[in-house]
């Protein structure tokens, strides 16, 4: 991990620290969310954004400790538990498998191929109900997102977009290119945590 | 359980809220809880309850609710004309409601959200740390229908009720929201950096919970910028995004807790306060710290 941490002011008790990978950003905030200073750690694409428990930390005492926290921890890739691996069964039936497949010049069953190919990694939970953003989508079928988003995607839509796949916990708006459906669920407001996938588990999607 | 209120009538949304979902962001749960956590701390205090106790948020007033016990009441935020039985009743202060008595709301003549406490706390299920309902997650207490009985939370009382009328000031308008600089700001040209603070910005009718649209002059990209895809990081309740075509949107308690539009200001937790009382067509100037 890089030091010192690059970071920026986020909000009056908060800040966005920019990281080199998504296995660093993934050590760092399991260090953080377990130490009671911090009040919220949640990691993005690139940034992990992590806030004070109280307002009497400031900033700069925030970065210390993160800090801090970094060289107790070395080697810090070691910390956590070893990833769990979900495989999910998809109906490749999406409404823009076709454009998917005509905007990238394969045929639909190559474009299957190539996003059931990969073991992707749970990069961050996001947006609502859990949206799993999962990294490692082969480059030769990333495509931009609809130029207007549907006004309603199912729940269960296996999807890609902004460089990510991913599976719509919930009924909603969204404009990402839809390639198939998932019966399997990942989200539960009454479990603790709600969501099946965590950070740093590994996902794999299989054709049914 | 026993219900202390019934809904007679009810508002466009009506919930339940409280302080939300703290801490929880990395799972994509967000903060949701009280636009307004001022009013709503005020009506807690008012009617002698600890500020974590959960109080019904009404959009645009109008609600009646009948008392299925007797109780203690207050209301608070955005000021509607208030009834108990016909008889008239000051917003800001606590009142005793007897078995059977109808408390009834009008419209907001400025304001949107209104607020009322319940001696004791709104009950029910408390889902991932919080009674809050999530409009974008769809979890929490459902918002109240006509029928719906609302359950007191018996939760411990710190103070007798408040029965005088407490001085609150008028909402200010033009609003003056206090805001920082956002991680993202230089994504703007410097001409917008200066449009953003310089600007009386109208609410957009596009408004609810998650965001608040503001329309006004198109704030450009730094040219560095322009045609970049940020790639997506943690939002938060009070950040101000700035999409593509320059309109700011000022970000509410049920935000999504990931984005990709750059961040170019938050809100003070008062400002946020003061967002959730916006209404279409208002007035709204950011003051930066």
């Amino acid at each position: 991990m890089n030091r010192p941490l690059r970071w920026r002011p986020y909000g009056s008790a908060g800040i966005l620290i920019e990281l080199e990978s998504t296995p660093v950003i993934h050590a760092l905030h399991r260090l953080a969310l377990i130490h009671p200073l911090i009040g919220e750690s949640i990691p993005g694409a690139a940034t992990l954004y992590v806030s004070a428990a109280m307002p009497e930390l400031s900033m700069a005492n925030l970065v210390d400790l993160l800090e801090a926290l970094i060289d107790e921890s070395s080697p810090v890739n070691a910390v956590g538990t070893e990833p769990v691996t979900h495989v999910v069964e998809v109906v490749y039936d999406g409404a823009d498998l076709g454009d998917v497949a005509a905007i990238t010049g394969l045929d639909v069953d190559e474009v299957v191929r190539r996003h059931t190919a990969p073991t992707y990694i749970v990069a961050f939970l996001g947006f609502s109900r859990g949206f799993p953003y999962l990294a490692g989508l082969d480059p030769s079928i990333m495509v931009p997102r609809l130029a207007s988003p549907r006004t309603s995607v199912p729940a269960g839509s296996v999807a890609m977009g902004a460089g990510f796949t991913g599976i719509y916990p919930a009924s909603s708006p969204g404009g990402w290119r839809l390639l198939g459906r998932t019966v399997a669920r990942f989200f539960d407001e009454h479990t603790d945590p709600p969501s099946t996938l965590q950070p740093g588990d590994r996902v794999t999607f299989r054709g049914v | 359980m026993s219900s202390v209120l019934i809904v007679r009538r009810v508002a466009p949304l009506l919930t339940v809220q409280d302080l939300g979902r703290s801490g929880r962001g990395h799972q994509g749960v967000g903060r949701s809880g009280a636009f307004d956590h001022a009013s709503m701390a005020l009506g807690n205090r008012l009617v002698g309850n600890p500020i974590s106790a959960a109080v019904l948020e009404a959009l645009l007033g109008s609600f009646a609710l009948v008392a299925a016990q007797p109780c203690v009441v207050a209301c608070t935020g955005a000021s509607v004309d208030l009834s108990v039985d016909g008889v008239p009743l000051s917003m800001n202060s606590a009142q005793q409601v007897r078995c059977g008595q109808i408390v009834e709301a009008g419209v907001p003549g400025d304001g949107l959200r209104t607020y009322v406490a319940v001696r004791g706390g709104v009950g029910g299920p408390i889902v991932l740390g919080s009674r809050s309902y999530d409009t974008l997650g769809h979890f929490g207490t459902q918002p109240l229908a006509v029928g719906d009985q609302i359950i007191s939370a018996h939760s411990e009382v710190i103070a007798p009720p408040w029965f005088e009328q407490v001085p609150v000031a008028p909402i200010e308008r033009p609003a003056v929201l206090d805001a920082e600089l956002g991680p993202r700001h230089e994504w703007m040209s410097g001409e917008a950096q200066i449009a953003l603070v310089n600007t009386f910005w109208i609410v957009d009718s596009s408004i609810d919970r998650i965001g608040i649209r503001l329309t006004g002059p198109t704030l450009e990209r730094r040219a560095e910028s322009v045609g970049l895809e940020l790639a997506s990081e943690a939002m938060i309740p009070g950040a101000v995004q700035l999409p593509a075509g320059g309109q700011p949107i000022i970000l509410g308690p049920d935000c999504g807790t990931t984005g990709g539009y750059p961040v170019v200001a938050v809100l003070t937790r008062g400002a946020l306060n003061r967002a959730g009382q916006l209404r279409p067509g208002d007035r709204v100037r950011f003051r930066l710290r």
